[in-house]
C-alpha cells in the first residue's frame, strides 16, 4: 500500500516535469535553449515515471526492464543532445537575438584564419 | 502581446485539465496516460512547425525520450512487461537515428 | 592477464546478470542461451569497455563515486526546477551564450562523464570538446560571466574535485 502511493506520487512529479519539458519545446526561441530545457526535463521525468513503475512492481520483469530504462535515458540523452547541438552550430543555425557571447565562433573564424596564414607562408617558401 | 499569449495558453491548459481530471471518469492511471499522450501531441507540433531541421530532429529525439515513459505507464496498466521491450527498442533506435541525423546535418559522411 | 582479456570477462560477467535478471533462471534452456549469447557478445565487443589501468585502490573510487552521485543528484533536480522558473515566466527571462571552460581531466570517460553531468545540471549545455587544449564549450541559458576562469569555477569547479578521484 505504501509503495503504492509513492510510485503514484513519483509517477505525477515525472509527468509534471515532462511537462515543463515540452512547454520548453514549445515556447522558447531557437535550437539551443529548446534543446537544454527539453533534455534536462524530459530526461528527469521520464527517469521519475519508471522510478515509480520499479516501486510500484517490485524486481520483478517489468521493474528490472525500467531500472534498466533509467540507465539507458541517463547515458543516452546528454550525448543526443550535444550530437545535435554541434551538428546545429556547424550547419550555420543562427542562435537567437538575446544571444550576448558566442565564443565558439570567434575561435573557429580564429583557427581559419591561421590556418590560412600557415598555408600561404608554407607556399611562399 | 506576450501577456495575452500566455493568458490564452494558460487557459487551453487549465480548460484541458479540468475535463480530464475532474468530467472525465476512469482510473487514475489512464487519466496519466492521457496527459502522456496531450504532450507527445505538442511534440508532434514541433516537428510539423519547426523552421529549421534541427529543431525536427530535437522534436524526435525528446519523443523518444517521452515513449519509454508513456510505454511503462502502459505496462504497469495491463501488468504485461513487453510493453517495456517495445519501449526500450523504441529509445535505442531514436538514439542511433538523430546521431546519424546529427552527422548528416554537419555534412559529415556516415562512415567518418 | 592483458588488459583486453579482462575487459571481455566484466563484460561477460555483466551481460550474463542482465540475461539472468531478464528471464526465467529454472528453465535449462534459457541458461544455456545466456551462456552462449553472452560468450558471442562479448567475444565480439567487449575490448571497449576497460582501457585504461586505475591507479587508486577500488574502495575509495567508490566512496568519491558515491558522493559525487548524490552531488549530481541534487544539481539535477535544482536543474529542472530552474528550467521550469524560465518556462513558466510570461517573459522568458533568458540570456544565452556560448563561453568557454578549462578541464584538468585528460582520460576519455572522465570527459564523457564530466560533459554528460554539465549538459544535466542548471542552465548549461555542451557543445564542443577540445582536447588536445582541454578546453569544453559551453552554452549557458542565463549567461552569468564571461570570463573564462570564472566560468570554469562556476560550472566545472563543483564536479571536477570528485571526477578526478574516480577516474584518474
Amino acid at each position: 500500500m505504501i509503495n503504492e502511493i509513492v510510485g503514484m506520487v513519483l509517477i505525477c512529479v515525472g509527468i509534471t516535469f515532462d511537462f515543463f519539458g515540452v512547454l520548453g519545446l514549445i515556447r522558447l526561441p531557437d535550437v539551443y535553449n529548446r534543446l537544454q530545457a527539453a533534455t534536462k526535463c524530459v530526461t528527469f521525468g521520464s527517469a521519475g515515471i519508471l522510478l515509480g513503475v520499479l516501486i510500484i512492481h517490485g524486481f520483478s520483469d517489468l521493474g528490472i526492464k525500467a531500472l534498466l530504462g533509467i540507465f539507458f535515458i541517463f547515458l543516452t540523452s546528454p550525448v543526443a543532445a550535444h550530437a545535435i547541438a554541434r551538428a546545429s552550430h556547424r550547419s550555420k543555425i543562427k542562435l537567437c537575438d538575446e544571444t550576448i557571447i558566442d565564443r565558439y565562433q570567434e575561435d573557429n573564424e580564429l583557427l581559419d584564419k591561421g590556418v590560412d596564414m600557415t598555408s600561404v607562408e608554407e607556399t611562399n617558401n | 502581446m506576450k501577456l495575452i499569449r500566455w493568458l490564452i495558453g494558460i487557459t487551453i491548459i487549465s480548460v484541458c485539465t479540468y475535463f480530464n481530471f475532474f468530467v472525465y471518469e476512469g482510473a487514475l492511471l489512464i487519466k496519466l496516460i492521457n496527459v502522456v499522450l496531450f504532450l507527445s501531441l505538442f511534440i508532434l507540433f514541433r516537428v510539423m512547425r519547426g523552421p529549421s531541421a534541427a529543431d525536427r530532429i530535437v522534436a524526435v529525439d525528446i519523443l523518444g525520450v517521452l515513449i519509454i515513459g508513456l510505454l511503462a505507464l502502459i505496462g504497469l496498466f495491463y501488468d504485461q512487461s513487453f510493453f517495456m521491450d517495445i519501449g526500450l527498442i523504441w529509445a535505442l533506435l531514436s538514439f542511433i537515428a538523430s546521431l546519424a541525423f546529427s552527422k548528416i546535418l554537419e555534412g559529415r559522411r556516415l562512415d567518418d | 592477464m592483458s588488459i583486453k582479456w579482462r575487459s571481455r570477462l566484466t563484460v561477460y560477467i555483466l551481460s550474463l546478470l542482465i540475461w539472468f535478471a531478464l528471464t526465467d533462471i529454472k528453465k535449462f534452456e534459457e541458461v544455456a542461451a545466456g551462456i552462449v549469447i553472452s560468450f558471442l557478445v562479448s567475444l565480439i565487443a567487449g575490448h571497449m569497455l576497460v582501457t585504461t589501468e586505475k591507479s587508486k585502490s577500488p574502495i575509495m573510487r567508490f566512496k568519491s563515486a558515491v558522493i559525487y552521485l548524490f552531488k549530481f543528484l541534487w544539481e539535477m533536480i535544482k536543474a529542472n526546477i530552474h528550467v521550469a522558473y524560465i518556462v513558466l515566466h510570461p517573459n522568458l527571462p533568458i540570456k544565452p551564450g556560448i563561453v568557454k571552460i578549462k578541464t584538468r581531466l585528460t582520460k576519455d570517460i572522465a570527459i564523457t562523464v564530466l560533459t554528460n553531468s554539465i549538459t544535466l545540471t542548471p542552465g548549461t549545455l555542451t557543445i564542443d570538446v577540445d582536447k588536445q587544449a582541454g578546453e569544453i564549450y559551453i552554452h549557458w541559458i542565463d549567461t552569468f560571466t564571461i570570463d573564462t576562469d570564472q566560468a570554469t569555477k562556476e560550472i566545472g569547479g563543483k564536479f571536477e574535485k570528485n571526477l578526478v578521484e574516480v577516474f584518474e
